[in-house]
């Protein structure tokens, strides 16, 4: 059942529960950072509006700057900025920061330990009609392994909006991961959220199997959990905000307690959330996997929410694949 | 300070002790670049010991003059620079390149305080010194910025989307110096993508542009006091050298961009130096 100290939104499983894309907790989230600390600066990359960069531009005109469409160099003027004293936030789409600026991400902000916070919106197959250019799919694996970047991907815009002023908050460098698509905002404003913590969602008296979901996707792992439930099939659902630093206790403590695990993301199968998962239990507590998915391939236009059910990453295909889980015999 | 006629003197004669760190460091590393750290001792020279505002004692001064190195590859001559204006002891430069030095082969900033930036990949520095000067802007700070760049990282797309934000901004405070020395490491700069005409690119991108001969101390000097005067724009000095500087059989030649003098060589080229005696002739004058 469903965690009280979560102090989840009372409409959790009503269909008329508040929905907001992500990146709008990028919207207010960074406004609440620049009036807490002069300090912050938010730098964009001709997508104010979309990127929600514009709030904070109404608020802070001065320390709002506009770069024109050039993500190299918004990666590499943020790290001079931080130089010289500022707590820079890049907010472009992830396919292009931090896909197209990799190497100065790299060089001028990893290695360099310059506190500049990397905001990827329009991350995931979510992003619909725009289509596989604009879905980035590979991000959470880019940056999960540069050496000293924090990875986040919060599940809703309330706790993108925390992520956001925790990050101003966070020496050295931060990657945020947002989304287009309106989703549920199932956490509240007296929902905990710190980073490299996790947030159980949902636990039954003897799980068969560990439900753990980064992002927004997490709402549909709560709904899958609630599925299995009425299946008869108890889970534990463990929202994953941070990706790196891995809240390790909370993940083999699920683990442990379920033995089977399954993880879910809205990015390639391959090196992002469920490979760092996989990378944990493999060497402190191995049990039998399923990782939910993209499989190696590229997104296409569509609806996000049919989208989504294409790729497999919806309530009932996650339902399904704990049910396979389950029932694999090794 | 005045620059009198004896404090060129001193410091043409900094600028040979300086090649001569270079030549024995590089021999010691047994990697590296030569022809560009070479090239570039009289500029290193000209800033470290008299246009930078800056205290060898305490690196991370608020107010100094930030110093950014873009091409990360010439970082002997900057290694060897801040050794003798006294950073950290001059025989520390035999250290380059080893397990454990703070010289790293290409410069980490983390690791040796004064560096400001950690570079190598080319086109990263013009971007970075140009948000050093937009913050620094901001916040009505007096600090300048100086972005030392080479002519081969030109082709990166990076440098020019710095150059339209400066541009834009008519970031005054910035000041760009580029190593004109013609060759990077598959040949001519003019063979390999040409640059020319450079200093139109960057009066058409709203610049200000000095041409200077390189190895000419007070020249670049009085270039770059030139730059502190032009207040509507950010300046770049193209600073014509000569790969090699110094030492004659290298000079001009491309194959020694990225390769070291072995033990052998170094010794024969510090005698060439030598011969020198500090006076650096002045082919553009």
């Amino acid at each position: 059942m469903q965690n009280a100290n979560a102090h989840l939104s009372e409409k959790i499983f009503s269909s008329d529960i508040e929905q907001a894309p992500t990146r709008d907790g990028f919207g207010t989230g960074s406004v609440e950072a620049g009036k807490s600390d002069a300090r912050v600066v938010v730098l964009c990359a001709d997508l104010a509006e979309s990127t929600r960069a514009e709030k904070f531009q109404n608020e802070f005109p001065d320390r709002f700057v506009e770069v024109g469409v050039s993500e190299q160099n918004m990666a590499t003027l943020a790290s001079g900025m931080a130089a010289a004293g500022k707590i820079p936030f890049i907010a472009s789409y992830a396919a292009f920061s931090p896909g197209r600026n990799y190497e100065q991400i790299r060089t001028t902000i990893a290695l360099n330990e310059m506190p500049v916070k990397v905001c990827g919106m329009h991350a995931g197959v979510s992003v619909g009609p725009d289509g596989a250019t604009h879905q980035m799919l590979e991000d959470i694996g880019l940056m999960r392994m540069l050496p000293g970047m924090t990875v986040i991907a919060p599940g809703d815009a309330e706790e993108a909006r925390k992520a956001v002023v925790v990050a101003a908050k966070t020496n050295g460098p931060v990657y945020i991961r947002f989304g287009r698509a309106a989703t549920p905002v199932f956490t509240t404003a007296d929902t905990p959220f710190e980073i490299g913590k996790a947030l159980m969602l949902w636990e039954s008296t003897e799980p068969k199997v560990a439900i753990l979901s980064t992002g927004s996707l997490s709402y549909a792992a709560l709904a899958a959990a609630q599925q299995l439930e009425q299946e008869g099939v108890g889970s534990v659902v463990l929202h994953v905000p941070t990706i790196k630093p891995l809240d390790a206790e909370a993940i083999i403590s699920a683990a442990s307690r379920a033995g089977r695990v399954l993880t879910v993301e809205e990015h390639q199968a391959m090196g992002g959330f469920g490979s760092a998962v996989a990378e944990l239990l493999a060497e402190r507590h191995p049990v039998p996997m399923k990782i939910l998915g993209i499989a190696d391939e590229f997104g296409q236009s569509g609806e996000p929410d049919e989208l989504l059910k294409h790729y497999g990453l919806d309530a009932g295909n996650i339902a399904d694949a704990a049910q396979t889980l389950i029932a694999l015999v090794y | 300070m005045a620059l009198t006629d004896e404090k060129i003197a001193e410091l043409e004669q900094t600028a040979e002790k300086i090649r001569e760190t270079i030549i024995g460091m590089l021999v010691a590393a047994g990697s590296g670049h030569t022809a560009g750290p070479l090239g570039m001792a009289d500029i290193f020279t000209a800033f470290y010991f008299h246009i930078l505002k800056h205290d060898p004692k305490n690196p991370d001064w608020e107010e100094r003059d930030r110093l950014v190195l873009s091409n990360g590859h010439i970082v002997p001559v900057r290694y060897a620079a801040m050794a003798h204006a006294g950073y950290f002891p001059i025989e520390e430069c035999a250290t380059l390149r080893k397990f454990g030095s703070r010289l790293q082969g290409h410069p980490e900033r983390i690791r040796l305080p004064g560096l400001e930036t950690t570079s190598g990949p080319l086109g990263e520095g013009l971007s970075q010194a140009t948000g050093m000067a937009y913050a620094f802007r901001m916040d009505g700070r007096r600090e300048r910025v100086y972005c030392l760049v080479s002519d081969g990282e030109q082709e990166a797309g990076n440098t020019w989307e710095a150059a339209l934000f400066a541009g834009k901004h008519k970031l005054s405070n910035l000041t760009a110096v580029m190593d004109r020395n013609n060759i990077q490491i598959d040949g001519m700069t003019e063979d390999v993508m040409p640059l020319e005409p450079i200093a139109d690119k960057y009066r058409a991108f709203n610049w200000h542009v000095i041409e200077v001969n390189g190895h000419d101390i007070p020249a670049c000097i009085a270039a770059v006091e030139e730059a502190q005067a032009i207040y509507e724009k950010p300046t770049m000095i193209i600073a014509h050298t000569i790969p090699g500087k110094g030492v004659p059989e290298i000079e001009f030649d491309y194959r020694w961009h990225g390769k070291p003098p072995t033990a052998e060589e170094g010794k024969r080229f510090l005698k060439e130096l030598r011969t020198l005696q500090g006076k650096v002739p002045n082919e553009y004058a």
